[in-house]
């Protein structure tokens, strides 16, 4: 098998820098070495690989745009997009875990924690010694996080938390969770440590999609902790909603390393076998795939790209964040549909990949805003008129 | 401790090779290139040694393009110190000689007290420069090293001799080794270390090459292989599988 080389139809690589490409050669060749060897095995056994957590974190690929002196690399967005990209040409699942991590847990507790805060977690949750988790969605409430009934209420210098929390990726494994509560004051957010009596977080099991990956429950019974795990930095929706929005600009790159892990596939696949005399991809209905295939791939590279220069001049708006999730992680769900299609037979079996793509990318078209979702953020952003409700 | 690393960008090894319209060179223009293979062995080797004496200085030399800074780069985001790139714009097309004259003489001006490089280019396949650069400085030249250790100012070094002996030598420095597969685990370049490379000094000279005495003539691809036959199944096809392969294959 020949090494992955990724899709450049428009030589793009052209529009990064040198440093840029590095970044995204290293989180490639790990991919290659590292990964896609164990992956397809991971998915069947429904086990997310605990084992490539500290090669993980010593490569720098947790919170890497965080500064320095937390353990990260101070990258731009360009460069975290591409080992988005690149993690997810391996697999949802283990770019999930990662997003979570960096974008959910590290940069919540950078942008909105106290110093000591920031001390006690991000450094070692940098070098995947910690393991965090993000808890919004609610079992009553997905799309209107607003609606949450998760509360916590003071009690001295303490808070008390009762609610739950639901499809929540890293939950079972996780040393600490950036729990979103409802309170007097707000919506706040809260670290809740593994091991808090009252606490606990039991994995969801039999799922189809995101097999390498865990998903949990989250269950606060009368869970006191005290105001120093707090975070002090922000109140209201507006402080997950943030979070949100660096996880989903990671996730429109994400969309599209699984988007050409998929063509890359249905091309080499087609071009090597034989029916009728000649090559698959010597058949019209086959090149208008690929074409297809191709143009959305380059299509959705040059969104990310442009969103990723917006949000290095500091222009980028959620809106923005929207149209480039919606449109790659789509378009990266089609392609993957189609890619199954083309391997016929042999695109069900885990010899491939294109299927566990596709499972997958069900599940990443409706996390972090589904489709429809994203649809309605850009319908009032052009109209001034809400859809939502 | 001072050691320099030679390395050489070379195509990726599982490129589909097309001769160039000069026909007698590969043509560069679809090739994805990476450091030579063997060569990463060598920058492994010389971190290793840095890292474990505690202190040292790695140098990385090549004989590139002058746009052929991203194979250096890399070896900085590893952890190497500096590089030193010797402008050649047709640096892949140069014969062992010139390209080991051009590396020794850059080397001399270093003086270290252990040059590392791999074993050959997978390019060109020769396996000549390490030892031509250590003949031309008059070191000691060890080839295909499997394990390394600095001990008591020596390099003490094992490689595989005929029918796999291990050979173990106690090599004086200054010396030059050549690396080949299993004496490590090149590591990747993490992030941290390739924002620190950017800090770090590619120096770009012109290669002093000096007079070619020899010049490639043409460049042909290996014949494409025929298509295989099926002779026939289980242990009655055995006798005429012997007669094809000795009348026909001449194999045997």
């Amino acid at each position: 098998m020949s090494d992955y080389r990724g899709v450049d139809y428009y030589e793009l690589d052209d529009l990064l820098t040198e440093e840029e490409r590095m970044v995204r050669d290293t989180t490639r060749d790990f991919v290659s070495e590292a990964i896609m060897p164990i992956i397809g095995e991971c998915y069947e056994e429904g086990r997310f690989p605990m084992e490539i957590i500290p090669q993980v974190g010593e490569l720098g690929l947790l919170g890497p745009n965080l500064p320095e002196e937390y353990g990260g690399a101070g990258l731009g967005p360009v460069a975290y997009g591409l080992i988005m990209q690149e993690l997810e040409r391996g697999d949802s699942g283990i770019r999930s875990f990662v997003s979570v991590q960096g974008s959910l847990v590290m940069w919540p507790i950078f942008a909105y924690g106290s110093e000591e805060q920031k001390a006690k977690w991000l450094p070692a949750m940098a070098k995947g010694e910690k393991i965090g988790c993000f808890g919004l969605t609610e079992p009553d409430h997905g799309s209107n996080p607003a609606g949450m009934v998760t509360h916590a209420k003071q009690d001295g210098g303490d808070w008390i938390i009762n609610g739950a929390k639901m499809w929540i990726t890293n939950g079972t494994i996780s040393d600490v969770a950036v729990v979103w509560a409802r309170t007097d004051e707000g919506i706040q957010g809260f670290l809740v440590e593994k091991g808090t009596p009252g606490f606990s977080a039991p994995e969801q099991k039999r799922k189809y999609s995101l097999r390498a990956s865990v998903t949990s429950e989250l269950v606060f019974e009368d869970v006191r902790i005290p105001d120093a795990n707090r975070l002090p930095g922000v109140t209201g929706l507006k402080g997950p909603l943030g979070c949100l929005s660096q996880a989903r600009y990671g996730i429109a790159w994400g969309g599209l390393g699984a988007a050409m892990a998929c063509y890359d596939e249905a091309l080499e696949y087609t071009k090597g076998r034989e029916q009728f005399g000649k090559p698959l991809a010597g058949f019209q209905l086959v090149q208008q795939k690929l074409a297809n295939m191709v143009t959305e791939i380059t299509k959705g590279q040059l969104l990310v790209w442009r969103l990723g220069k917006l949000k290095e001049a500091g222009k980028v708006r959620p809106q923005h964040v929207s149209m480039a999730k919606r449109n790659n992680v789509g378009r990266a769900l089609e392609i993957a549909r189609v890619a199954r299609d083309m391997l016929g037979a042999n695109g069900i079996t885990a010899e491939y990949q294109c299927m566990r793509h596709m499972c997958n990318l069900e599940s990443v078209n409706t996390y972090e805003g589904t489709y429809d979702i994203h649809t309605l953020i850009l319908g009032q952003d052009v109209t001034g008129i809400a859809a939502f409700a | 401790m001072k050691i320099v690393a030679c390395v050489k960008r070379v195509p990726a090894t599982d490129t589909r090779v097309k001769v160039g319209i000069d026909g007698v060179s590969v043509d560069t223009a679809q090739v994805e290139w990476v450091i030579n293979p063997y060569d990463e062995f060598a920058v492994e080797a010389a971190l290793q040694i840095k890292e474990k004496a505690g202190e040292g200085e790695v140098t990385i030399v090549s004989l590139a393009p002058p746009e052929a800074t991203k194979e250096l780069r890399t070896c900085l985001a590893m952890g190497a110190d500096k590089a030193i790139l010797l402008s050649d714009p047709d640096a892949s097309s140069r014969d062992a000689q010139l390209t080991a004259t051009a590396l020794a003489k850059v080397i001399s001006e270093l003086s270290p007290d252990l040059v590392l490089t791999g074993k050959l280019a997978v390019d060109r396949d020769q396996g000549q420069v390490g030892s031509l650069i250590a003949a031309k400085l008059g070191w000691a030249c060890l080839t295909e090293i499997k394990a390394l250790e600095i001990a008591d100012g020596k390099a003490v070094c094992e490689r595989s001799g005929e029918g796999g002996n291990r050979e173990k030598y106690d090599v004086a420095l200054p010396a030059v080794l050549t690396c080949t597969k299993g004496l490590n685990e090149p590591r990747y370049a993490s992030l941290k270390g390739i924002m620190a490379a950017k800090k770090k000094p590619i120096d770009e000279r012109p290669a002093d090459l000096g007079e070619a005495r020899m010049a490639i003539k043409s460049l042909e691809l290996p014949a494409e292989r025929s298509e295989g036959r099926i002779v026939g199944e289980g242990a009655e096809a055995v006798p005429e599988l012997v007669r094809l392969l000795r009348e026909e294959a001449k194999l045997l």
